[in-house]
């Protein structure tokens, strides 16, 4: 990503240079949220186009298999407003999902809305289990493995990782779901459940699933960030002032975590992606499956909504991202006005 | 998705000092070797591999004639997991190589001219980026009913933006030092600078982007498989062999573990090969 010019302004002392440093940041946060409207933008307009660029009849598309009197063409023709020049199109389309009204879905007539209620607490419960479970585990294992690089641990760890990585969630899902819930029948093989516990229950092993390949990877980001951070100047002073173990580390991870966090927005995509694998596995009703099949029945209405739906929580998400670097790193709003 | 942390981690201080044999390596190469013969002749060996007999449907790993058993629709399921390395394997590789040259001319561009190139080229990859593989996928590939093919080329439209990343940060780090400058004075023409002087240099990465962008294009490809994207039903392909055989997960589990374990063993292959070469890389030479 491009950092904007930050202007030649030289570091004047004193509370100009406060001025400066606050202009500069405002001027970055202002060009950042620009960058995701008009990126959110472009994907609206792509996911627009959906509907146009499928092979076959628009009004076929959308009356799937039902048969289509000249009547009922000409009332949808109307009702989509197909006559109109394709921008107005767009803009009324963009309108009313604005207002939030998102169409109905062209498989059953239920609200795309309402779909999306049912839907969203499976997904949402999922990915935050699983994302919960992944940073627990893999931030300790990434600072263990750092600690001692090189040594049995470390290699095991990476090891381990590398073998995670490249395991794809269905895979691993299938491998799962074979010894735990039919070899060992442990847990449930499909279903949500019903209750709070239940559910909970029934999402262990899919939040396992999605937590392995999401845990590799801050395994990895984690020790490379720990071992540069080991090397640093003020980790060998604290050493020699004789600090704890702990103590030198804790720091460490302090500064170490800020690469981790950053790339939180990857995470997020790697988990959107995956929850559509995790949940075909599990026979999970959440917005992946929801996704799905609505691709395989091309219910647009809903896969437009979902499209855009997971397209701006990622935007959004890496935005925030790219601006908590503000907030954590004070070098770097520093180095903004050098 | 993963590239830019992967090529960091390579050669820990301490273990590039001891002379280990390469076993490590040895044994990628051999199971990427089996691989191909596999992906290359899989179809001579096997030529009846996806033939329907239903007669033998579902028999028990260790039947007589199958050792792993059969599926659903009676195929063995040693001759189709052989078959399908094919449909599995060079897909992907097509992936990867399409995007490390989509990736190289891009990047080279981006971040040899910058200005204003470099900010068009960077905006489409951040637009790329925010859109993950699967979803972008399942989506696209889903509705248009994308055949086999096409599917490769969204996928090389979707990894490409990685490579270009990366290409063009080796790029940037290149093209302060002495060489570049010399050929500059030279009055060398740009393109040739590029693609004579920097891309011999930006080898090492290209490298490791490649194997590492082909193990997640065979995660990406068998995922969308899985999903009944990109490959026709009855193809033998060990994505589309997972779900298939999800349904008969209770009478015969090596259906679908057997490919699980496949795309794992091989993804991990060329994922640890290109570790390897990296910190040999690090041993050899003291750049």
């Amino acid at each position: 990503m491009t950092v904007p010019a930050a202007g030649a302004t030289s570091p004047a002392p004193g509370p100009a240079r406060a001025r400066s440093t606050a202009a500069a940041v405002a001027r970055l946060v202002a060009w950042r949220v620009a960058g995701a409207v008009v990126l959110l933008a472009v994907i609206s307009v792509l996911v627009f186009l959906l509907t146009y660029l499928t092979p076959g009849n628009i009004i076929k598309n959308i009356t799937g298999i039902r048969p289509a009197s000249p009547k009922l063409v000409a009332a949808l023709r109307r009702e989509y407003g197909l006559n109109e020049p394709l921008v107005t199109q767009y803009l009324h389309w963009l309108g009313r999902f604005v207002q939030g009204n998102f169409g109905r879905s062209i498989e059953d007539q239920t609200s795309v809305a309402q779909l999306f209620s049912e839907r969203v607490g499976v997904t949402l419960l999922l990915c935050g289990l699983a994302f919960a479970l992944a940073v627990l585990v893999s931030v300790p294992l990434g600072v263990m493995a750092a600690a001692r690089a090189g040594g049995l641990i470390d290699r095991l760890i990476s090891v381990g990782s590398v073998v995670s990585l490249s395991a794809p969630a269905f895979a691993a899902g299938l491998i799962l779901l074979y010894v735990f819930s039919y070899y060992l029948p442990w847990f449930p093989s499909s279903g949500a459940g019903q209750g709070f516990l239940d559910t909970l229950y029934h999402l262990t092993l899919p939040a396992i699933t999605l937590a392995v390949g999401v845990g590799a990877y801050i395994v990895r980001l984690t020790r490379t960030a720990m071992v540069r951070e080991l090397q640093s100047d003020y980790v060998t002073f604290a050493r020699a002032r004789g600090l704890r173990d702990r103590r030198v580390l804790a720091t460490a991870l302090r500064n170490g975590i800020i690469p981790v966090i950053t790339t939180m927005g990857l995470v997020l995509s790697y988990l959107v992606g995956a929850t559509i694998l995790v949940e075909t596995v599990f026979t999970l009703p959440g917005l992946g499956l929801l996704l799905q099949s609505s691709v395989v029945f091309k219910d647009f209405p809903v896969v437009q909504f979902l499209a855009l739906f997971f397209a701006a929580v990622i935007v959004l998400v890496t935005l925030a991202v790219d601006l908590s670097y503000l907030a954590l790193d004070p070098n770097w709003r520093r180095q903004l006005t050098r | 998705m993963t590239a830019d942390v992967l090529t960091s981690v390579a050669a820990p201080a301490a273990n590039a000092r001891k002379r280990r044999r390469p076993v490590t390596l040895v044994t990628c190469l051999i199971i990427l070797g089996l691989a191909l013969f596999a992906a290359l002749f899989g179809h001579l060996v096997f030529p009846n591999a996806t033939q329907v007999n239903i007669l033998q449907a579902k028999l028990p790993p260790g039947s007589p004639g199958h050792l792993l058993g059969t599926d659903e629709l009676g195929r063995d399921v040693f001759a189709i997991s052989v078959a399908g390395a094919a449909s599995t394997l060079v897909g992907p590789l097509i992936v990867a190589g399409g995007a490390m040259i989509v990736g190289t001319f891009f990047g080279l561009l981006a971040g040899f001219r910058q200005g204003p190139t470099d900010f068009v080229l960077s905006r489409i990859t951040d637009l790329l980026l925010a859109l993950p593989v699967i979803l972008l996928g399942v989506v696209v590939a889903g509705l248009f009913g994308a055949s086999y093919w096409w599917t490769t080329l969204l996928l090389i439209v979707t990894f490409a933006p990685y490579d270009i990343r990366i290409v063009r940060s080796g790029v940037i780090e290149q093209v302060t030092k002495p060489y570049v400058e010399a050929a500059r004075l030279l009055h060398l023409s740009s393109w040739r600078i590029m693609f004579r002087h920097l891309l011999v240099n930006l080898w090492p990465l290209e490298r490791t982007n490649f194997l590492l962008n082909y193990a997640n294009a065979i995660i990406a490809m068998s995922a969308l498989s899985f999903l009944g994207v990109g490959v026709q039903e009855g193809t033998a392909n060990w994505g589309r062999q997972l779900i298939d055989g999800e349904q008969v997960l209770f009478s015969n589990p090596l259906v679908s573990i057997t490919p699980a374990v496949l795309i794992v063993v091989v993804a991990c292959a060329v994922n640890l090969l290109a570790d390897a070469l990296n910190s040999r890389e690090g041993k050899g030479r003291g750049r």
